[in-house]
């Protein structure tokens, strides 16, 4: 709870996890762990990642071939197992992305037609 | 992409691992090691919630599954051994069956011939169905004809033969085929060492060359390197080696005797000991072409048809109108297996049958099982378990079992198979073909796999509408299985009942024709005769034939009598050709006459070919056959006396309806000059004898004296009191001190023969009648086990009406009542389906019609009888209840 700093975080909408799985290894390869920090540190620790679905969505993703896994050292020299993104994966981002900024567009839209 | 799927324990690592790498994120965030952990796991969730999911994700769950299933099924068999092994044994036996039954139709039926090509290959008939007459023979200038048809690749005609190898040993008899020298080129095969015959000579008569086969290669000469160019003596005459057969290689022939050729001899079949080539002459040897490729044997036949139309108008002489000559083309396959086509199928059907039932009964054991686990598969959905998740794990139970059975099936096959092939009769068309190969396995495999899903159905869908609240209830009351359940075992009771009915229909008509085929009126007496066949060698040259004439062989016959009348035992001897043992020789051996009567010299309205046998006077009397007029042949009908003939009372009414035939004349090829003909007198008329077939009408026949035209191809006939043993030994010694050159073979007693020629039908009729037998058994045991399972779900019933004074006659009644009911049941729809059913097996019959009311109503009572015994040891226990005991336990 000491990592909550007091605000109350937004927890992820259905099905962007994979979305915000993938933007993040397009910076290389990560494990798990580092893709949970990077997304809450990215959202400014508003996002919050539950661990426990992260490696589901991981295996998910995996079995999709999306990204591929391999067993690595992290850099304080731990073993964990390390996600990278694939070119099919690569082009399912552009893909995904485009559809969000649509979708988020579209009710940004709405949104603000209602309060004008 | 294929993707080996990860384990559990990798998922489980990685877990560790991000707990491992956050642990130390808070540690460095400044949290005590202990507060860091336990965060982590905090921050983590549920780690098995997150191994579930991962577990879910994964497509091999249904893997998982299965092998979960597979496992469980094997516990479950394993804890109940009695059951496991009564349900393995029965589909083994079931699965086992019907894949030997199996491999011999894959061999026979399915399999293409062995040779390139083989859909070309057609066997040539001629036919004259105006006079009622099949497969005549083709003269050699209508197979020179066929030849410049353009319609074929090759025509080949095909004669066998015995002849003598003398200088090697003993003196054997070796089995030849004499063929055109195209045969080889027309078959497509080619020696394995060596040259086949040269397709384009043309030979009047035999080429002095040989072929020999791999057996005899490896055999008779040691595999000889050197053999080709050796000189073999056949008959007298020398013969070259120029190839040696392939080991494995096959004539196309209905019987082992065809197929297993040791030597082949090229002939063009146009001078002596052939006919002459005349249009006329019909060879008795068959024929069988290659049309060409690309040509259908439908289009073949249609330019066949025109061919035969031009001939006929061509030659108005040699085809009379009435006889319409017509040339038939069939599929050489089909005349090599046709015959045997219908007795496999209804032995495949029998045996398919067996397997059903057993499955049935298999099913009725699941079933039973499937109430007493009623209360396990109810706790199983009450916790959770779906539907689909409990039938599917009952269907990979059945299926397994099944799969078990298979295997277990398989096992015997594999080690019963040299026993096996031994009781098919070697008449077996393609018998040499038949093996457990792959066709044959995935046969079994599907069979097994099918069975299982059969027998699995009927349990697996019970546990599917299983009622949950009702069952634990009454589970908890102790009575089993549900009324549906019992319903659907009384189904499968008078299913497994009319299966049966049908199958000992099957087996009772086929025991009933053979019955009434071994008490056909013979027209002879098979009893204590024995038969000793020699071979006289027949030179290619006459000149040098030392038995060239019945004058020349006559001193050996006279000799070969008075020896043989002095041996042991003996009480009568006689000799005749092969064709005058009966029920003894093959289409081949015949010897065919025209038949031109006295006063119709063109015998266009009647068959003009004729069976004839040759034989010594004391050949009648020997067999016991009956003479209705005239006389018979005597010592005095020698060669310088006229010729004369007997004939049977079908050649009188062909050919001589009522008149009488004593004293007509007809003409047959001049003994030693086959090229003119001469007169013959019929001096008598013998009482019709089955000595062609027993199953067959009787055909014309005629007898000639052996002192009047000679043959080759001796029988020595014995009747007395003989030791079977001893006698052909001591008739090979007579026989080779008159001439060590003779070879002595084929000793059988007529019984033996006569056995033989029913070796097919006894095998198809013991055959079904086995798995009759099995199938009343299965279904015995159905009708038990349903019984007994009705009496002691009803044993409080029973006790209570046993208490208030019920007459145990009367207990007795009530149960056997129930099992009568499902038997006439299945008797019914039995019958009803063996009416439809036994016509289909109508060729098979002989003096018994498809729907035999006595067969019917005999086996109809058998069956029904057998339930009530099945019915009655459970009534027993029932009468036997003692109705303190059975309220005490409620």
């Amino acid at each position: 709870m000491s990592t909550q700093q007091g605000r109350e975080r937004l927890e992820l909408l259905q099905g962007t996890l994979d979305l915000l799985i993938l933007r993040t290894l397009i910076f290389g390869p990560q494990h798990g762990q580092g893709v949970a920090r990077a997304i809450e540190q990215t959202s400014d620790e508003e996002l919050l990642v539950e661990h426990g679905a992260l490696y589901p969505a991981l295996q998910r993703l995996e079995e999709r071939g999306w990204i591929s896994a391999k067993w690595g050292i992290s850099t304080n020299n731990r073993k964990a197992r390390f996600y990278s993104l694939t070119s099919a994966g690569r082009k399912q981002l552009v893909k995904e992305t485009s559809r969000w900024n649509r979708l988020t567009a579209a009710i940004g839209r709405i949104l603000e037609a209602e309060e004008g | 992409m294929f993707q080996r799927k990860r384990k559990g324990s990798d998922f489980g690592a990685e877990i560790e691992a991000h707990i491992e790498l956050e642990t130390i994120r808070l540690r460095e965030l400044g949290l005590s090691d202990e507060d860091a952990r336990t965060a982590a796991r905090q921050a983590f969730g549920n780690v098995t919630r997150a191994q579930e999911r991962f577990y879910e994700s994964g497509r091999w769950m249904w893997c998982d599954h299965l092998w979960q299933d597979i496992r469980y099924a094997l516990r479950m068999l394993r804890q109940s051994p009695g059951f496991t092994a009564i349900a393995v044994l029965t589909l083994a036996l079931g699965i086992g069956a019907t894949t030997a039954i199996f491999s011999v139709v894959d061999a026979t039926l399915l399999h293409p011939l062995p040779y390139p090509q083989p859909e070309q290959l057609v066997s040539v008939e001629d036919d004259l169905p105006g006079v009622g007459a099949q497969d005549v023979g083709m003269s050699v200038p209508e197979w020179q004809d066929l030849q410049r048809s353009g319609i074929f690749d090759y025509v080949s005609v095909i004669g066998g033969g015995d002849v003598n190898l003398t200088g090697w040993s003993q003196p054997t008899r070796i089995r030849f085929l004499n063929v055109a020298p195209n045969y080889f080129a027309m078959l497509g095969v080619k020696p394995q060492l060596g040259r086949g015959f040269n397709p384009q000579d043309h030979t009047p008569g035999f080429t002095l060359e040989l072929l020999i086969s791999d057996g005899l290669w490896k055999g008779t000469f040691a595999g000889d390197p050197q053999i080709l160019g050796k000189s073999l003596r056949l008959d007298n005459d020398l013969y070259h080696v120029i190839g040696v057969m392939p080991a494995g290689y096959h004539d196309p022939g209905r019987t082992a005797e065809e197929r297993n050729i040791e030597l082949w001899l090229a002939s063009g079949f146009a001078a002596a000991p052939a006919p002459p080539p005349l249009r006329n002459s019909r060879l008795p040897q068959p024929a069988i072409a290659r049309i060409k490729s690309g040509l259908t044997i439908a289009a073949a036949q249609s330019r066949l048809d025109a061919l035969v139309a031009a001939l006929q108008k061509q030659f108005p002489a040699d085809y009379p109108l009435q006889s319409a000559w017509t040339i038939r083309l069939t599929p050489l396959k089909e005349n090599v297996v046709g015959h045997v086509r219908q007795s496999l199928i209804l032995l495949l059907g029998a045996v398919g049958l067996v397997l059903l039932i057993g499955c049935v009964n298999v099913a009725n054991l699941l079933l039973a099982r499937a109430s007493a686990r009623g209360r396990e598969l109810a706790i199983r959905q009450a916790l959770g378990g779906a539907r689909t998740r409990l039938i599917r794990q009952l269907l990979t139970e059945s299926v397994l079992l099944s799969l078990l059975g298979g295997m277990a099936g398989l096992a015997i096959l594999f080690c019963a198979k040299g026993f096996l092939l031994q009781i098919v009769p070697d008449s077996l068309p393609r018998l040499n073909e038949v093996s457990i190969n792959w066709p044959v396995l995935l046969f079994a495999l599907v069979a097994s796999v099918a069975a299982g899903a059969i027998f699995g159905l009927a349990p697996a869908l019970h546990a599917g509408r299983l009622d949950l609240i009702a069952m634990l209830k009454r589970e908890g009351r102790g009575s089993t299985g549900s009324e549906e359940q019992a319903g659907t075992r009384r189904v499968l009771v008078v299913t497994e009942f009319a299966l049966s009915l049908v199958l000992m229909i099957a087996a009772g008509l086929l025991l009933r024709s053979f019955a009434d085929l071994l008490n056909v009126r013979l027209g002879f007496n098979p009893q204590r005769v024995m038969a000793v066949r020699t071979w006289l060698p027949v030179p290619n040259d006459p000149k040098t034939d030392i038995y060239g004439t019945a004058a020349q062989e006559a001193p050996l016959l006279r000799e070969l009598l008075r020896r043989g009348r002095t041996l042991p035992g003996v009480e009568e001897i006689a000799i005749g050709n092969l064709p005058a043992l009966p029920l003894g020789h093959g289409r081949n051996d015949l010897i065919r006459f025209p038949v031109i009567l006295e006063g119709h010299e063109t015998p266009s309205d009647r068959p003009p070919l004729l069976d004839g046998s040759i034989v010594t006077p004391g050949y009648f009397h020997l067999l016991g056959m009956t003479l209705l007029r005239g006389r018979l042949l005597s010592e005095s009908d020698n060669e310088k006396a006229p010729q004369v003939a007997v004939i049977n009372e079908a050649f009188a009414r062909t050919y001589w309806p009522n008149e009488n035939p004593v004293g007509k004349r007809l003409r047959l090829p001049t003994p030693g000059d086959r090229s003119s003909l001469s007169w013959t007198t019929v001096v008598g008329v013998l009482a019709d004898a089955r000595t062609e077939s027993l199953a067959e009408s009787i055909v014309p026949q005629m007898y000639l004296s052996l002192y009047q035209r000679r043959a080759k191809d001796l029988a020595i006939f014995v009747r007395g009191r003989l030791d079977t043993a001893a006698i052909p030994v001591e008739l090979r010694e007579q026989v080779q001190s008159v001439n060590p050159e003779l070879p002595v073979f084929g000793a059988q007693t007529l019984n033996e023969v006569l056995s033989a020629s029913l070796a097919q039908r006894r095998f198809s009729m013991e055959m079904v009648g086995l798995f009759a037998l099995t199938a009343l058994l299965l279904a015995g045991l159905g009708i038990y086990g349903v019984i007994s399972y009705m009496v002691s779900e009803r044993r409080h019933e029973i006790g209570i009406r046993l208490a208030l004074g019920a007459q145990s006659r009367n207990i007795l009644r009530m149960v056997l009542r129930q099992g009568l009911a499902l038997a006439i049941a299945g008797a019914a729809v039995g019958l009803v389906s063996a009416l439809i059913l036994s016509h289909l097996m109508a060729g098979m019959l002989y003096g018994v019609r498809p729907a035999d009311p006595v067969t019917f109503a005999g086996v109809a009572a058998l069956l029904i009888g057998v339930a009530v015994l099945a019915c009655y040891i459970p009534a027993r226990r029932a009468i036997r209840v003692d109705p303190l005991v059975a309220l005490r336990h409620e």
